[in-house]
Parts: structure tokens; sequence; C-alpha cells
């Protein structure tokens, strides 16, 4: 079932949505959380393709919210859907154009489930620091996705782990958490004393980064981060004295595991798509604790290469430009900080 | 003259549809012109009860602005009607769902053994519009949010979710036991940390640019007259002994809804990790009046999947197109119990009288200091509402 409102406001859409799900027989829905899509109109079909998705396993409200060009007169168009699409629960798409769109926030608050938990998930193009922004403040958990980021990758994972707040997570970490089994598990068979470690990826790959940063972090040696054509992480190994732990996958599908006496083994381990990593992060709603270890990790390491600096939260500027970059429009904010980052770099060491 | 006509429309009705000389007579009037109106009725003769048939007043709300103006006004009407003609109309107590407060409570063995201070951490009643006071600035300015809802409103919805258990349905034992309660609140000793006030200013809510409440058409520029209040009420029985009250109301807030919710205490021991119960919350059960009637219990669950992580779900059960076609709408049941002469839902001057009396003493300290904290319009409520329960080491549910 499928409403269209056009000139709404979040009352129009709260009364809508309550008369939708009337009409289709009040069924139980049990909706557990609210989930915030940030996206835009390129972006959009597939983002709640994979919200729907898992939605199937956590029923939520889904929310998408498209922030378009923020001049001419204010107007929010609304497409209500329930019960459709395969997904469970109830779900908004949110037009946004003129002044609201810079108000994004004033639409979603009236619109969030009573009590439940709120997650805002950016499918693409994640705002430097997801908790500065209006709808990233009203979640408690903000997830984002460097891979997606247009611009630079890793100087984007660098801002993300600079501006980092409890309740964000990035999916480039949660890609990793197959790798980081294995690694451990590997470390249970195999108890030896660690000397360093290699992590090889392609060239721009946030996951290959923070893997190497949660590897340097909980093992406290070094690891190298060499290149490779990929896809994605191609091989992680550990040296120790009788030899290198290794997991190596070249094509994205199916790695061999090696440990020091013993013979390799072939392992599972396939990339996974956006709607499973969503609905991994979705089970837990605490801060991720590990990943807050590992953020730190990887803004001492970038410190002591000496790389760009993004300037830690520059107060409400962050958020404006997050809004224009969500309805499309270009901007230069992640290249930005990199040049000014000298002029901070005190401020964010300290 | 206009009650000369009054007059002889009645009597025209009363030979012509058969009424028979029951009438109600519905005071949709400012209080300032009772004592003309009442006057009138009875100079016309229109107040008189003849043998056989009924005469009824039907007053709405603002039952006067405290407590010395609600007895004068208690003493005007019933100067000219008895006090079971008066029927003290509040939209609120007519509702399918309040009514249902009193069967959820005395009809099922589920609830009243936890319905006590043994169970119940604390009880959050929220009135909430997201409105703003449009058009009733007159009436509106210089009343506020305590005077307009606390007052009968949410004290009543008090009353009925911590009343004892009424010896019989009628109308006087409700009556009573709801009187009770309103006779043993506590007021906090501290009217400066435990209660909250605010008045909303210009914001965007709902995705629309509205209005503060000073830029609203004929408000005074420095009016002090709150849109939000938020007051912690004690109830001195053994049943609720330390378990808070927040009654709270505002305009311009997140959305229009009002809900009780019944707040339990925590389990006393949870054999899980701590990882595990981080996000579980309190246990609560919510009586939602509306937009949405229904009730909604709220509880832990385990999170499907290989790690046991526990958190907060729903049981929902919504009265729209549950079991009834369509609920009886507020005013219609309303004005059919007044036709029934069958008033328990309506407060008596008693009740009117015994909330201003909880209400007086908050007004008066808020009127001497200070002003009204700001919050933008569309969000809920001023910090210090959240102050007030924070001291407490509680927060407001998110309706």
């Amino acid at each position: 079932m499928s409403t269209e409102l056009s000139n709404t406001n979040a009352s129009e859409i709260g009364h809508a949505l309550l008369a939708a799900r009337r009409k289709a027989g009040s069924p139980s829905m049990g909706m557990v959380l609210t989930l915030v899509v940030v996206t835009d109109e390129r972006d959009h079909y597939d983002a709640l393709k994979v919200a729907h998705a898992v939605s199937r396993e956590h029923p939520s409200r889904i929310l998408g919210v498209i922030r378009r060009s923020p001049r001419g007169a204010a107007n929010v168009d609304a497409e209500i859907r329930i019960g459709e699409g395969g997904g469970s629960g109830e779900s908004v798409l949110l037009r946004l154009s003129g002044e609201v769109a810079n108000h994004a926030e004033s639409v979603v608050l009236p619109l969030l489930l009573p009590d439940s938990p709120v997650v805002a998930w950016w499918p693409t193009k994640p705002p430097d620091d997801p908790a500065a922004d209006p709808l990233g403040a009203l979640a408690q958990r903000r997830i984002t996705d460097t891979v997606t980021n247009p611009r630079s990758k890793i100087p984007a994972l660098v801002t993300q782990c600079r501006n980092y707040t409890p309740g964000n997570t990035d999916l480039s970490w949660t890609r990793l958490t197959p790798w980081r089994a294995l690694l451990a598990a590997a470390l249970d068979q195999y108890p030896a004393r660690i000397r360093g470690g290699r992590v090889t990826a392609e060239r721009a790959n946030p996951s290959a980064d923070l893997l190497a940063a949660w590897l340097s972090d909980r093992l406290h040696v070094p690891v190298e981060r060499a290149t490779s054509k990929g896809p994605g992480i191609t091989d992680v190994a550990l040296f120790t004295g009788g030899g290198e732990i290794e997991i190596n996958r070249p094509d994205g599908r199916l790695a061999s595991f090696s440990v020091p006496n013993a013979s390799d083994r072939p392992v599972a381990l396939k990339r996974r798509d956006t709607a499973e990593l969503l609905a991994e992060e979705l089970r837990r709603l605490d801060p991720d604790d590990i990943y807050e270890a590992t953020v730190q990790a990887v803004c001492r390491l970038s410190d002591a290469d000496g790389n760009a600096r993004p300037p830690k939260r520059d107060t409400k500027k962050p958020t404006k430009k997050s809004g224009e970059r969500g309805s499309g429009s270009a901007s230069k904010s992640v290249k930005k900080p990199a040049a000014a980052a000298k002029a901070t770099s005190g401020r964010a060491s300290s | 003259m206009a009650f000369a006509q009054l007059r002889d429309t009645i009597e025209e009705l009363d030979r012509e549809r058969g009424t028979a000389g029951n009438h109600a007579f519905y005071l949709s009037i400012p209080p300032r012109f009772f004592p003309d109106v009442i006057a009138q009725l009875k100079e016309h003769g229109l107040a008189e009860e003849r043998i056989g048939s009924w005469r009824r007043v039907v007053v709405e709300k603002p039952f006067g602005h405290d407590l010395k103006s609600a007895q004068e006004l208690n003493a005007i009407v019933s100067e000219v009607f008895p006090p079971e003609a008066v029927f003290r109309i509040d939209h609120y107590l007519g509702k399918e769902t309040v009514q249902n407060i009193l069967a959820l409570r005395f009809a099922n063995q589920l609830f009243e053994p936890i319905w006590n201070a043994n169970y119940v951490d604390h009880v959050q009643i929220t009135m909430a519009e997201d409105i703003g006071i449009g058009g009733r600035a007159g009436y509106y300015d210089g009343i506020g949010a305590a005077r307009d809802v606390i007052q009968n409103h949410l004290l009543q919805l008090m009353a009925l979710v911590a009343m004892e258990e009424p010896t019989s349905f009628d109308a006087y034992s409700l009556r009573i036991e709801k009187q009770k309660i309103l006779r043993s609140v506590e007021l906090p000793s501290r009217l400066d940390l435990h209660t909250a006030r605010g008045q909303y200013v210009a914001g965007w809510a709902g995705g629309e640019k509205v209005k503060g409440f000073l830029q609203e058409e004929d408000i005074p520029k420095d009016s002090r007259t709150e849109t939000y209040a938020a007051i912690k009420l004690g109830i001195d029985t053994r049943r609720w002994a330390g378990v808070p009250f927040y009654l709270r109301h505002g305009k311009r807030l997140g959305r229009r809804v009002t809900e009780v919710a019944v707040v339990f205490k925590k389990a006393p021991h949870l054999p899980f990790t701590e990882t595990a119960t981080e996000e579980l919350g309190q246990n609560a059960l919510v009586i939602r009046v509306q937009p949405d009637e229904g009730v909604t219990v709220r509880f832990g669950s385990k999170v499907p999947g290989t790690a046991m992580e526990i958190r907060d779900v729903n049981m929902d059960f919504a009265y729209g197109g549950a079991f009834v076609e369509s609920s009886p709408e507020a005013y219609e049941r309303l004005i059919l119990d007044v036709l029934l002469g069958d008033p328990p839902l309506f407060p008596q001057h008693e009740e009117v009288e015994l909330s201003w009396q909880i209400l007086d003493p908050i007004i008066a300290y808020w009127g001497n200091h200070g002003e009204p904290e700001p919050y933008p319009a569309g969000t809920w409520g001023p910090k210090s509402a959240c102050d007030m329960l924070a001291r407490d080491g509680r927060v407001w549910r998110r309706p």
C-alpha cells in the first residue's frame, strides 16, 4: 500500500501512516527501531531496497530523507509505504526542498517511533562529523560507509576517526568482522608471540587501514600496509618466530588459511553485500568499544605518519555542508580540511 | 430578549419534537459571562425542573483559574442547578481509552498485582500538542499550560491511574476514589527543582517555519504565560509511597500525543553479562490516549543472532479498527452521558477544587520567580524539564 503526499508536514505524514496502518487492518508490526536513511535522488532506490531487506531481520520504521536544493520555497513531499517491497514495517520517503532542506530534523523528529532506538545511516556521501549533523544528533547509532566517499577515501577515513563520537560506526569496519574472527581464532590455535604483521589490499581501502590499526592496537606490534590489485583485502599475515599466520583471499570469495605446522585450509570469506553489513550493525545498538579503540589507533598512526590532518569538529559549519552534499551539490569539504590541517594540528593532537 | 426567544424555541421543540421538557444547556462561554447567563436562565424559568422532566447544564473547562474563582463559579451555578445536574465537560475523559484505564486495571488479573510502589518506578503523563496557540490568544494569555491542561486533564488521568478499586462502578464510588487520590497528593518541597516551565520560540516544527509565542497575534511582547509545564507530584498512600508522578504538557512540541506511561523498576538481578543487557531499559506499560488509541507494553527480548543481546521491544494493541468500526467520538459520548444523566466521568466541584489546591502553590511560585525558559518550537520542551528528571536519575520518554 502506498500513499503520496505533496506539500505536506510531519503531522499530516503521521496521520497518513496511522490511516495506512488501519487500512491494512492494524497489523502487529513490532517495529524495534527507526532507521533514518540520509540519501539523495540518485541513490535512494538502492538504499531503500537495502533498508527494506534489513527490516526483515530488524522490523523498523524506515525514514528516507532526500535533501534537495535549499533554494526556493520550502516544500515537503512524502511517499508512504506499508508492507511493501518485501520489508516488514513502515517506510516513508521524504523529499525536502527549499529552506526546509536545512531543517530536515524538524520533519524527522515527529516521525520517530516512540521510545525505540534511532539509527541514522548514510549509504553514500557521509558527513565529516555524523554526530554533529542534525539528523545524526537524533540517533544513538550513526552508520557511515567511507568506501562510498567519492573523493579520496583514506583522508575521509581519518576525518571520520578524528570526529569519532560513541555510537558512530563505519561499514568499512563491519566488513572486517569475519577477518577479525578468523585472525582471533588463528591465535587460539597457534598462540605464538606475534612480532609484526602485514595487510595487503587495494590501494585505497579504508577497511585495510582499519584492520592494520586494529592489529597493531591489539598486538602492540607494527603492521605494514601493502598494495595489491584487490578486490578488497587480499592478504593478511602475522609474523611469528615459527613462520607466518596467513589468510590469503585473492578472489574476494574463498580464502586459504594457513598457520605454521599445519596444512592450509580453504575458508569461505565472501565479500558481503550492504544489507548483510547493515543487519549486522543493527544487532548491537550500544557504542562499539573495540571500534573506538581502533579509531584512536588510526588517529595515532596517522599522526605518527605526519599525514594531512583534517581539523577536529568545526562547530556548526560541517553540518551545513553535509546538508548540501546530501542534496547532491558539489562540495570540497573532504579535501579542504587537508589544507586547513596545519593551522589546527596543535589542537587535534592535544 | 434573546432568552425569551430561547424559551419560545424550546417550548416549540417540546411540542413538535416531543422533548417533553427535558433540556440540557451547554454553556460554551467565557467564565466571566456565567453569572449573567445563569441568572437569565433562572429569570426566564428555563432552569426550573418540572415533575417528570429534567434540566441540566454543561460547563466547559476552564473551571475557574484558581481555587477561589472555582469556588465562586460553583456558587453561581449551584445557586440555580443542583449538583447532580451540573456536568463539567472534559473531552479527554470521554475517550474510550481513558475509560479503558478502568477496564485495564480492574477487569484484569495481570496488572493489578504489580500496580504499586513495589514494582512501579515512576509514572509519566504526557499531553503534547504540535500546534501553537493559534487563534486562542485572548483565552490563553495569562492562563498558560498548567491551568489549561494539567489542572483538569492530567490530574484526572493521574487520579484514574492511581486510584484504588472503587467498590462499584457508579458515579459516587468512582468520585470518592478519585478524590482520595487528589487529596493525598504531595507537592515537592523544592518547587524550583521539581517543576519546569517554558515558552516556545520561533523555529522549524514538523517541516514548517513557525512563530514564537511572543510573536503570536494579540500576545503581549512581555507575556510570561507558560506554553510548557512539567511538575512532579507524589501520592501519599501506601500503594504509591516514593513513586513520583511526572506530568507534562506543552504546545509546539514534537508531535501531538497523549499518553500515560507506567514505568517499572529494573529487574533486581540480571543473570547476563553487562554487554548483553546494555540496551535493556525499564519495562513500561503505555496507555495511548490519542491519536493512536491503544496500549503498548515494552519489555526486553533477545535480538536474533548468535550473540546474547537483549533489547527493548514493544507489544502493541491498537483500538483503531481492532474490534470497533470507530470508537465513539469523545463529544458524542459525553453528550450521550449528559442526556442519560450519567455523570461518572464528569468531575464534580470537589474534584475541581482539589485540583486547584494542588496547582495554586505551583502557579504562585512561578508568578514570583522569573520567566519561563524558551524552547525552540518543534522540540520536546525546555532543558530545565530534562534537568528536572535528571536530578532523579530519570529521563522523559520520547512519546
